[in-house]
């Protein structure tokens, strides 16, 4: 039986008189992708935003390698191994490539010198341009050093809001493959949300469904795939 | 370019001139054309003055037809790109040209008591305008009543050398930390506000202390404000006419001067305006300072990567005010008066728009507007009233021409081998 990394248990949690998740369970094992995927406004963003502490559950738990961190500040949750590649990608725009990494690894009390030959074997590109202000990059680039600055404090568990989003079928391709190779080389815990189902499927171990608030499927990502109701709701049919 | 494409731009730029002189017709008419006058008699009549509203519409046409045919084609055409490389690049030699002017003021002949004052007045505002960068320029954090700040420290210094008859020197890190307490009093309640709502609340909380200090008339005298502050010393050596014994004259076997005195405080400003410029300059290489900057690029971001944003906002409000106590400290000593009247919201306002014309985030840009602002202030004091105009006009031009401000460029603090500028037309435009 594999470890637990991440359990959410019976979450619920909204914006005012919104009720935006309304009792959701999942869990992560350690070493797994686990992907969930969703319409718009499902709650899939809250979902994430919700393990993080913002907004604060209003029942139910999350539980981090056993500990129960539902009721912590956010910025400690975020200095305790989790780590966020937010929606919009949400870099520093005026800030250097460099800064926008030295800026992950600064809060988490990582040491900059360390992480970044890490990152920067996994998207070389960021290499190349660190000397460039963010907001010039392109969306593919802008998105590695996302994910790249969540990586900067060496997470435990790395959660990605939409990777894809706004992204040429190539480029969304190769951050998968990114991804990928993150979870295979160092057994990284990734809970991915995705609209594009068809490649978060196929990337992940196992997947969640989640509509209007609440898990309606889970299963492996092959299973998921393969189902009917699935290929109607979120592939469109013609994948 | 094609005769046609010069015809039609001609005449685009005609049509557009003739709107805006339309528009200022429309102002125009009331503000000037129409006037309430006290007859001979007693009784009001309607004075009309066409033909200054004429004037002003034909001075608006033309200005605006100048604008459309020259300044904004160069506009386009790259020129800002250049002139910002070529100013950031005499910005590092800049700098330091202007601090050694400044070391050197009150010894260069031909610079009296009236020319260190202004040096005094334009150094006291380089050091507020600093001090505001921390929070406007680094963290972004739109804060329109900074002038609560300078008040704090004015007064605290007034009020312990009045009751406690505390010095100078013990009085201005006194002054600094209640500031300082008292920008942290005032971040609590807008930790959750950006933009305009910010605005709205700081320039609030200015007011409030304002109105507070001109309605406690126990403590603060009220409108008739705090005399008789004492004047500074040189470290225990008072600047006495007399010369008598224990006396700074005295002391240096030297004859009594007034400049003395002066000369002392001019070197006192400008030692607190580069400890400011020295702390920011510093506190922006550290993790703080560019948690500030990552803050005012992204709050969402900021949270998502574990910064603590309640602690990086309250340590921006507690340094800028700290700066601010400091200076109102400076300020009580060499006025040895101050009341309300001296920290209105038009000293925000005009600290503001330094840091804002200099360029935020920029050191050297804020110097330089803060020199061109106060200085240039008092230059035209013979054009009298409209002196407001000739300011109003030149901040419209700077903000046309460089819409960044003077020093748009942003040096990254990060740099791994040679350190390369960020250009100005990457740099986003202010934004609140």
């Amino acid at each position: 039986m594999a470890q637990t990394m991440l359990e959410v248990d019976n979450l619920a949690t909204g914006y005012g008189a919104v009720q935006a998740l309304k009792g959701v369970s999942l869990h992560v094992d350690k070493g797994e992708i686990v992907t969930l995927i969703g319409a718009n406004g499902a709650g899939k963003s809250t979902l994430l935003m919700s393990i993080c502490g913002e907004p604060r559950a209003r029942a139910g738990r999350v539980l981090l390698d056993g500990e129960d961190i539902t009721a912590r500040p956010t910025h400690e949750i975020m200095r305790g191994g989790v780590a966020q590649s937010p929606e919009g990608r949400r870099i520093f725009p005026r800030m250097s490539v460099l800064e926008n990494l030295v800026m992950g690894a600064q809060a988490a009390g990582q040491d900059p010198a360390t992480q970044l030959p890490r990152v920067y074997d996994l998207f070389p590109r960021l290499k190349e341009r660190q000397a460039q202000r963010g907001g010039t990059l392109s969306g593919g680039e802008q998105q590695m050093l996302a994910i790249g600055r969540a990586l900067m404090s060496r997470p435990r568990l790395l959660l990605l809001d939409e990777p894809s989003l706004g992204l040429a079928p190539l480029i969304s391709r190769q951050i998968f493959a990114a991804i990928r190779a993150l979870n295979e080389s160092e057994g990284l815990t990734v809970l991915l949300v995705e609209q594009n189902a068809n490649q978060a499927l196929r990337l992940a171990h196992r997947g969640y469904v989640l509509v209007t608030g609440r898990i309606t499927m889970s299963g492996s990502g092959a299973e998921l795939l393969a189902r009917p109701e699935i290929r109607d709701a979120y592939l469109g049919g013609s994948h | 370019m094609t005769p046609s494409g010069l015809a039609a731009r001609v005449r685009s730029a005609l049509v557009d001139a003739g709107k805006a002189a339309l528009v200022a017709f429309g102002l125009f008419i009331l503000m000037v054309g129409l006037r309430t006058d006290v007859a001979p008699a007693g009784e009001l009549f309607l004075r009309t003055r066409w033909a200054e509203v004429g004037m002003l519409c034909a001075l608006v046409f033309g200005l605006r037809l100048a604008t459309a045919l020259w300044v904004r084609p160069r506009l386009s055409e790259g020129n800002t790109q250049r002139s910002a490389a070529l100013l950031s690049q005499a910005g590092l030699m800049f700098g330091p040209a202007l601090l050694a002017v400044a070391l050197i003021l009150p010894f260069v002949p031909g610079i009296g008591r009236y020319e260190l004052d202004l040096g005094i007045l334009v150094l006291t505002y380089i050091m507020l305008g600093w001090g505001l960068n921390i929070v406007v320029g680094l963290a972004g954090l739109l804060d329109l009543g900074y002038v609560a700040f300078y008040a704090v420290g004015a007064y605290s210094y007034a009020l312990l050398a009045q009751f406690f008859g505390l010095s100078f020197w013990i009085c201005l890190p006194l002054a600094g930390i209640l500031a300082a307490f008292w920008g942290v009093l005032l971040g609590f309640p807008v930790l959750r506000l950006r933009g305009d709502y910010l605005a709205i609340v700081t320039l609030a909380f200015g007011e409030i202390i304002r109105i507070v200090l001109l309605n406690w008339v126990e403590l603060t005298g009220g409108p008739n404000g705090i005399s008789g502050i004492p004047r500074p010393t040189f470290f225990g050596l008072p600047f006495s006419m007399g010369g008598g014994p224990g006396s700074f004259a005295h002391f240096f076997g030297i004859e009594p001067s007034p400049s003395h005195r002066v000369i002392f405080l001019y070197y006192l400003i400008l030692g607190l305006a580069l400890l400011t410029n020295w702390v920011a300059v510093r506190i922006r290489r550290q993790p703080i300072g560019r948690a500030w900057e990552a803050l005012r690029e992204d709050e969402v971001a900021c949270r998502a990567l574990g910064i603590d944003i309640t602690n990086t906002k309250l340590t921006a409000f507690a340094l800028g005010a700290m700066f601010a106590g400091f200076a109102g400290a400076f300020f009580a000593t060499r006025q040895a008066f101050i009341s309300p009247e001296s920290f209105t919201f038009i000293e925000s306002a005009i600290i503001l728009a330094i840091v804002v014309l200099g360029g935020l985030g920029s050191q050297v840009g804020i110097a330089v507007a803060a020199i061109v602002m106060i200085g240039g202030f008092e230059l035209f004091r013979d054009l009298d009233e409209y002196r407001m105009l000739v300011f109003g006009g030149a901040m419209v031009a700077i903000m046309v021409l460089r819409p960044r401000g003077l020093v748009g460029s942003r040096a990254p603090s990060v740099v791994l081998g040679g350190r390369k500028r960020i250009d100005a037309s990457l740099v986003g435009e202010g934004r609140g």
